[in-house]
């Protein structure tokens, strides 16, 4: 077992996740693995290799600095619980 | 600051790039726009979209690279940082860790104990604003604005080679003026384009180690920085002077109560597990590109600092407040290339006059109300003799108030300087006549008296006489 208890919770409270008893033993478990398979990758001596940002071999295509985008706020807003003024309304953020 | 501590800064400024559009998409970046009308797919995180990074954004970190003499990294990595906030609706803000666009900068300031001294740029990275939250007026809820969501950022992070709240912001002007003058920004601090957050510590002289250090957050204006970072200072010093400990995390300034208060989020452990993004390749840049972009380059506040106390011959003072901002060095040095004025008098103008004007009505240097050619005509009238500097600032006034150019506000109001020799002797000998008091007094040796006697030459001629022919007709008369 790669990872403990308490690893998963912090990382189920950095997702904002709330797992029961029952589902942090299947996590620990089944996270545990995908560890173990990934850990493989360190008995390959990546001494002189330069760390990959990415798997294509290419470079950033950039864009010119242009306005290509229109209003469309009524249209998304569509999807949100709650709009007043046109601002997107969540649960409050500050106490 | 108190003897027998040292005080540690770093600072890391958030400059907002002036591109038309945001940096992972084509939403426009404008200002002061209704909520939510610049968000776009890219902007609020839809699944499935990508973003394609902006040109203008590389170029304008280069050329920041380039001012401050650092090393422009030939390839760059976007990664995410990853956090839950509403403002952020993707989950993470693409932002570069490892790999960063600026490494290894510098620059020189005057400290705040008058020596030069050396500031190094640790890094200056590439990254997305999130949105805006607002937390009054909505009972229960915050109201989310997402129009600032994608805006391009440059990071700008300091070594910790500060050493007063004054170093600190001496420091921040320059790079203020630095990306002002580079137009990579337009730096305004009201509208947040221009942020600050510091990092401070404190330690007995002579300690190597570093102490714990605070974060202050959001400093937005210079005068905030300065106040808060003194506050902050006292209060880990009486902390640690008490048998106390300071403790690492972010605080706020409040300036109303003028103390700095700690955030207590609960997610304290800043655990954002960054990890490089896929949705972007990494950025290559030539050195083809670099040269291109080094061609642009203007001459930075510095080197034209100099080249006016050169050039100029003027005070370092005055140089330093002409070549502030890059606009007002134009304007002064438009007047000095249209004037027959000296260097010096086109700088008292444009320093005294018109910086007083400007201050005393709120306004930049970009909206004044006297054009460059304007003033430049109005100087020359006082190198011919047309007018006197007294009267000139009369003019300058009316033209101010939109009363016309300098020509007409002379004619109209008749100010034009008597220089007629005869002219100015008549009044001369009406003065002496009615004040034969004073005469005998200055014939005994009250040398003084010269200034009763151009006085009243000078109110009698409503201040038109040519004072040096006033100066020397009397003293011919009263000799």
């Amino acid at each position: 077992m790669s990872l403990n208890k308490n690893q998963a919770q912090h990382i189920a409270m950095l997702a904002r996740l709330k797992l029961s008893d029952d589902e942090y033993a299947e996590s620990v478990e089944k996270l545990s693995k995908i560890i173990d398979f990934v850990d493989q990758l360190s008995a390959v001596d990546t001494t002189d290799i330069i760390p990959m940002a990415h798997p294509l071999a290419a470079a950033q295509r950039l864009r010119p600095d242009d306005v290509t985008e229109v209003d469309n706020r009524d249209h998304y807003q569509q999807n949100a619980n709650e709009v007043v003024d046109g601002l997107y309304l969540v649960p409050k953020v500050l106490e | 600051m108190r003897a027998d501590w040292e005080v540690v800064i770093g600072l890391e400024i958030h400059v907002q790039l002036a591109t038309k559009s945001k940096i992972f998409s084509g939403s426009p970046t404008a200002y002061g726009a209704d909520p939510n009308t610049q968000a776009n797919l890219v902007d609020l995180g839809y699944p499935g979209v990508l973003p394609v990074l902006n040109k203008e954004v590389v170029r304008m970190a280069i050329l920041f690279g380039l001012a401050v003499n650092a090393t422009v990294a030939r390839r760059s990595v976007f990664a995410r940082k990853n956090y839950f906030y509403p403002d952020l609706p993707k989950g993470y803000q693409i932002s570069q860790l490892e790999l960063p666009i600026v490494e290894s900068g510098e620059i020189h300031i005057t400290g705040g104990d008058g020596i030069e001294k050396r500031i190094g740029i640790t890094r200056a990275h590439l990254e997305e604003d999130a949105g805006k939250s607002i937390h009054e007026g909505f009972n229960a809820s915050s109201g989310i604005d997402l129009n600032r969501a994608g805006t391009p950022l440059l990071e700008i992070v300091s070594e910790p080679d500060l050493r007063s709240a004054k170093d600190a912001t001496t420091y921040m002007k320059k790079i203020h003026s630095i990306v002002h003058y580079l137009e990579i920004s337009d730096g305004n601090m009201q509208e947040g384009s221009f942020r600050c957050d510091a990092n401070v510590s404190v330690r007995p002289l002579g300690q190597k180690e570093l102490g714990t250090r605070t974060e202050l957050k959001n400093l937005n204006s210079f005068r905030y920085i300065e106040k808060a970072i003194n506050i902050e200072v006292e209060r880990q010093i009486d902390l640690i002077e008490d048998g106390r400990k300071v403790v690492q995390e972010t605080r706020l300034y409040d300036s109303d109560k003028d103390e700095t208060r700690s955030m207590r989020s609960k997610e304290e452990a800043n655990d954002y597990r960054y990890f490089p993004d896929p949705d972007l390749l990494p950025v290559e840049i030539s050195d083809e590109y670099i040269e291109i972009v080094r061609a642009t380059m203007p001459e930075l506040p510095d080197a034209k600092q100099a080249r006016f106390i050169a050039e100029y011959e003027l005070k370092s003072d005055d140089a330093a407040i002409l070549t502030a901002s890059r606009f007002l060095a134009t304007f002064y040095e438009d007047i000095v290339k249209a004037t027959d004025a000296t260097a010096q008098v086109a700088a008292n103008w444009v320093i005294g006059d018109l910086g007083g004007a400007l201050n005393r009505d709120g306004l930049d240097i970009g909206d004044s109300k006297i054009s460059s050619d304007e003033l430049a005509g109005l100087l020359d009238k006082i190198h011919d003799n047309t007018i006197s500097g007294k009267i000139a600032k009369q003019v300058f006034e009316a033209i101010w108030d939109g009363e016309g150019s300098a020509d007409d506000i002379i004619e109209s109001k008749g100010l034009k300087q008597i220089t007629d020799g005869s002219a100015i002797e008549l009044v001369v000998d009406k003065i002496v006549a009615s004040n034969p008091t004073q005469v005998a007094e200055y014939k005994a040796g009250k040398d003084k008296l010269i200034g009763f006697f151009v006085g009243r030459v000078m109110q009698e001629t409503k201040g038109q006489a040519n004072p040096i022919q006033v100066n020397q007709i009397l003293k011919d008369k009263l000799k």
